[in-house]
């Protein structure tokens, strides 16, 4: 069992994209040699902005719901388990219908695979290997206490909007203090522009990012 | 004489670079460990904490370690998978002796005979052509105990004034600063004290990249309402969501320190107080900084001008700060003036030597604190000591049991070396923890040296690319095959504990060199049976010193977590933090906490110069070159490890999506360089994230992909560093695939 009180916070806003828990992900027993989490950049071209995403170990879980087979199941705990390998007819059901994107089909082996939370370190009494190892803090395992005390700028978040489905996580999401919507609205989200277009010019404030305010700092507006 | 024996295709076949991923018992999920072993990384400066697990002999994976003074558990992608370093088909597992015919170009042969070859070359050598014609490379990665004897052998058993070591391309410039300034070289604060600052100014340091734990402590400060303000020419991961960026064009940022003193100064934004109590020469400074008003910086940098005033007005006006520079304004053909306005800056607030205030370097080596320190650059002796200087001379003969006056006196800096061998006065040379033909620039050139000597000795783990051009290659020790210390990036001493022994006829490196000396038959003062022995010995050679090891021993580190030099006395417990009020020292002597006689810090006029190659109409554009999170300096260990590999195969160009329209370059292309050097062809990657004038490469690569082909060897005329971060170059679209894609695996 991982003990009520620890929960898994991710932080995209310190994410510095080093690859650190992909890399330390595929070490740990559950899933030895695969690694469960993606990081991607957002627009490469644009930002060096990349998101981490691990599985969200939802309340009610849509890769559940969909598995014909009741490969997945949630433990009381709250943690959603992989397919469970006798069960699951890797039907990818759960990889298409997951709103996080997070199963992944391992067509070797016949089985989805997806993010655990590290069962056998998190259920023993240790971190998951991601948030043990991230350098910047963009994951992090631990009490609601830490975190309030670690991050007084930030505020957890645990429902998303997907359209008209609405989620609750047992995973935190890092928001802004104070400027925290009731939910994350994800499809807005994602055809909006994540540069902070609007803001002043040339200054984040530790939220914005710089990335795309750059011409505005030069001297002479970055010509050459 | 020594050109590399085969085609570079066959060395690579039998030698690699080849990738090792986890395979067999380190892919087994059940397996049970014979042990775990406390350690640190092998690769920068933080040295994180880390268990190595071991079984059968061999370390197959690693598990964090919780309670890593420093670290916390926390690791960076090249940490996670240093385990797979262990055990690889690339380990040289015998002596090497070269040798056309073989497979390879190099044949094995039995290590007491190539010990025997080696010291009858260097012998033959130093009798022909002097003793100075045997130069000895070594680096920043080794232990300290291992720096110790290095430096100690080529003075002492080799009696060689040449020896010099690769933190010439690393620290040099904030060490020479910082002895200018403070007359210490280490960092003034702990890491601790970054997330008490009210602002964090980092300058010219990629620090999620090349130091991505120090991330964490720049983001704690920020959760507690620090601003923080990065000086780049790239929007690097740390960058992205600062308060302030300032975009400086590469070479430029002793302009901006001067600016920014000059608005301090204006608005009376300083420490009056600090200023006269603490320093000398604050108004020669003054004087020189009243020229550069914000429009005059601003046209230098090519910062806006609102931007300088903002930022001056951020630092001018904080309680407490923290600023830290890298390899960024310390690459340069005046990395020293660069360093010098820094610390102006910080000098000027007042803010150093208290909780929240600091000012740092960010080291990048393993040992790059402790490496420098005691003996293996090429003007200094153990303890921080000058070999120039006739009482420490003095000092450290006697702990040496050897006479003064038969020390050699200062040598040459790495780069020199080989302009030696040019010269024809170097004719042989040993090299270990050294790459300098992929780490040096205008590495073409360093190539053309190797072959011109007539003996050429490296030792080392893997075949390194320099060491393609050795006679004889001595297989050494890697990290977790020995114990000993290091100093990390603060200037805390740590210790490096040994996993497995090493494999084959490979040596612990220091027994080689002490073979080496007993094969010369000079053997007195190299008969150490253990690291801790060669400690002992150093803490002695170090005592009175400015780094003054004396007191620290390696229970005391395990016991502390650490131990921060100054340590002068079994009951000192190290000096966290520098310059405190009311420390002591052994050059004031009480007169003040700074290590100058009258206790008082130095403010030192920091003069503005252009690169030393700046563009013009043929090479148009600024090339500046850096490290990816992925790999490790010159790739030796690194781009022998799949998954890191992986992550960032090649090295690319990283050019402004403006410039690519102007060159017709796409996303993916492939481009070619040019610089007054050579050319190289790689591909181009189009990002908003630099400078419309400043082109990128990462510099970890060897042979045609190698970047280092075409930087400057232009180098600072105090700290001797060369001017890696910029050169002027052009680029254009490449009609096709370079030669080398499709016969070279990516880290190859």
């Amino acid at each position: 069992m991982v003990p009520d009180h620890l929960m898994f916070f991710i932080d995209p806003n310190r994410c510095i994209g080093c690859q650190s828990c992909v890399h330390a992900c595929s070490e740990c027993d559950t899933h030895k040699g695969m690694s469960m989490i993606h990081l991607e950049y957002v627009d490469r071209q644009r930002s060096v902005q990349t998101a981490p995403v691990v599985c969200m170990h939802c309340d009610s879980p849509t890769c559940a719901e969909v598995c014909p087979a009741d490969a997945i199941k949630r433990t009381p705990d709250g943690v959603v388990q992989s397919a469970r390998k006798p069960r699951c007819v890797a039907c990818n059901n759960c990889v298409l219908a997951c709103p996080f994107g997070v199963p992944k089909s391992n067509p070797g082996l016949e089985l989805m695979m997806k993010c655990d939370m590290c069962y056998d370190r998190s259920s023993a009494g240790l971190k998951p290997m991601c948030a043990t190892v991230c350098p910047s803090g963009a994951l992090f395992f631990g009490t609601q206490e830490q975190v309030e005390m670690l991050r007084p700028r930030s505020e957890p978040i645990n429902r998303f909007r997907f359209g008209r489905q609405e989620v609750a996580t047992k995973v935190r999401m890092m928001v802004p203090r104070g400027r925290a919507p009731e939910f994350v609205d994800v499809v807005a989200a994602m055809e909006g522009r994540p540069d902070g277009a609007g803001d002043e010019p040339g200054r984040g404030d530790g939220f914005v990012p710089v990335d795309m305010l750059m011409a505005s700092l030069y001297e002479d507006g970055g010509s050459r | 004489m020594a050109r590399p024996p085969a085609e570079a295709l066959d060395i690579i076949d039998r030698y690699g670079p080849h990738r090792s991923y986890p395979h067999g018992v380190r892919l087994d999920a059940g397996l049970d460990p014979d042990r775990l072993v406390k350690t640190h990384c092998c690769f920068c400066g933080q040295q994180c904490g880390i268990q190595l697990k071991v079984k059968d002999e061999q370390v197959v994976g690693f598990e964090p370690w919780m309670d890593a003074p420093f670290s916390a558990g926390r690791l960076c992608p090249k940490g996670v998978r240093r385990y797979l370093q262990g055990s690889h088909p690339d380990r040289l597992l015998t002596a090497l002796r070269r040798d056309p015919s073989a497979p390879g170009g190099f044949a094995p042969m039995g290590y007491e005979e190539a010990v025997a070859r080696v010291a009858a070359e260097i012998g033959r050598i130093q009798e022909a052509h002097g003793r100075d014609a045997f130069a000895v490379l070594t680096g920043a990665s080794l232990t300290t105990e291992k720096a110790y004897l290095m430096g100690k052998f080529a003075r002492v058993c080799l009696g060689t004034r040449n020896i010099d070591y690769n933190g010439r391309l690393c620290m040099v410039s904030a060490g020479a600063g910082n002895k200018k300034a403070f007359g210490v070289d280490r960092a003034a604060n702990p890491w601790s004290d970054i997330p008490k600052a009210e602002v964090v100014w980092i300058s010219g340091a990629n620090v999620a990249e090349c130091a991505p734990i120090t991330t964490d402590y720049v983001w704690q400060a920020r959760e507690h309402g620090a601003k923080i303000i990065v000086v780049d020419p790239r929007i690097t991961p740390i960058a992205r969501t600062c308060d302030l960026f300032l975009p400086v064009k590469p070479g430029r940022d002793v302009a901006l320190f001067n600016g920014v003193l000059h608005l301090m100064i204006e608005n009376d934004w300083i420490d009056h107080e600090f200023i006269r109590a603490r320093t000398v020469g604050f108004e020669k400074v003054a004087e020189h900084v009243r020229e550069w008003t914000p429009r005059r910086t601003a046209e230098a940098t090519g910062i806006a001008e609102s931007t300088i005033r903002r930022a001056a007005e951020m630092w001018g006006r904080a309680k407490s700060s923290f600023l830290l520079h890298a390899r960024g304004i310390e690459h340069h053909s005046h990395g020293v003036q660069n360093v010098l306005g820094a610390i102006n800056m910080v000098l000027a607030s007042g803010r150093i030597g208290r909780e929240g205030c600091g000012y740092a370097t960010i080291t990048g080596q393993a040992n790059g604190q402790g490496g420098r320190e005691h003996g293996q650059k090429c003007d200094q002796l153990p303890g921080g000591r000058d070999i120039a200087d006739p009482a420490h001379r003095a000092a450290v003969a006697k702990v040496w049991d050897v006479d003064p006056d038969g020390l050699p006196g200062p040598g040459v800096d790495a780069y020199e070396i080989f302009r030696e061998v040019e010269r024809g006065h170097v004719k042989g040379l040993l090299s270990i923890c050294f790459n300098p033909k992929v780490s040096l620039p205008d590495s073409d050139y360093v190539a053309r040296m190797l072959d011109k000597l007539d003996f050429y000795v490296a030792i080392d783990f893997f075949l390194n690319d320099t060491a393609r051009h050795a006679d004889v290659v001595l297989p050494g020790s890697l990290h977790e095959e020995d114990e000993g210390t290091v100093t990390q990036i603060e200037g805390r001493i740590i210790k490096i504990n040994k996993a497995v022994a090493c494999p084959g006829e490979a040596r612990q490196d220091w027994r080689i060199i002490q073979d080496i000396a007993a094969a010369l038959g000079r053997p007195k003062g190299f008969t150490f049976r253990e690291p801790r022995e060669i400690f002992d010995e150093l803490r002695r050679a170090s005592a009175g010193g400015v780094c003054d090891y004396a007191g620290v021993t390696y229970e005391k580190i395990e016991r502390q977590g650490g131990v921060f030099w100054p340590c002068p006395a079994d009951d000192h417990p190290g000096t966290p933090r520098l310059f405190e009020e009311g420390s002591w020292n052994p050059v004031a002597r009480g007169a003040g906490p700074y290590y100058f006689p009258d206790g008082k810090a130095r403010f030192n006029v920091a003069a503005y110069s252009p690169p030393a190659e700046d563009v013009d109409a043929d090479y148009p554009l600024m090339l500046t070159t850096g490290r990816v999170v992925s790999q490790f300096l010159s790739g030796t260990q690194t781009r022998r490890i799949g998954p890191l590999v992986d992550q960032y195969p090649e090295p690319r160009i990283e050019l402004h999506p403006r410039l690519a329209a102007e060159l017709g370059i796409a996303d993916g292309d492939w481009a070619t360089v040019e610089t007054r050097r050579g050319a190289c062809t790689l591909r181009a990657m189009v990002v908003t994230t630099i400078r419309p004038d400043v082109i990128f490469v990462p510099y970890h690569w060897a042979g045609p992909k190698s970047i280092n082909r075409l930087t400057v060897s232009a180098q600072d005329p105090i700290s001797k560093i060369p001017e890696y971060k910029v050169c002027a170059a052009r680029l254009s679209r490449a009609p096709g695939p370079p030669d080398y894609a499709g016969r070279l695996e990516p880290q190859q």
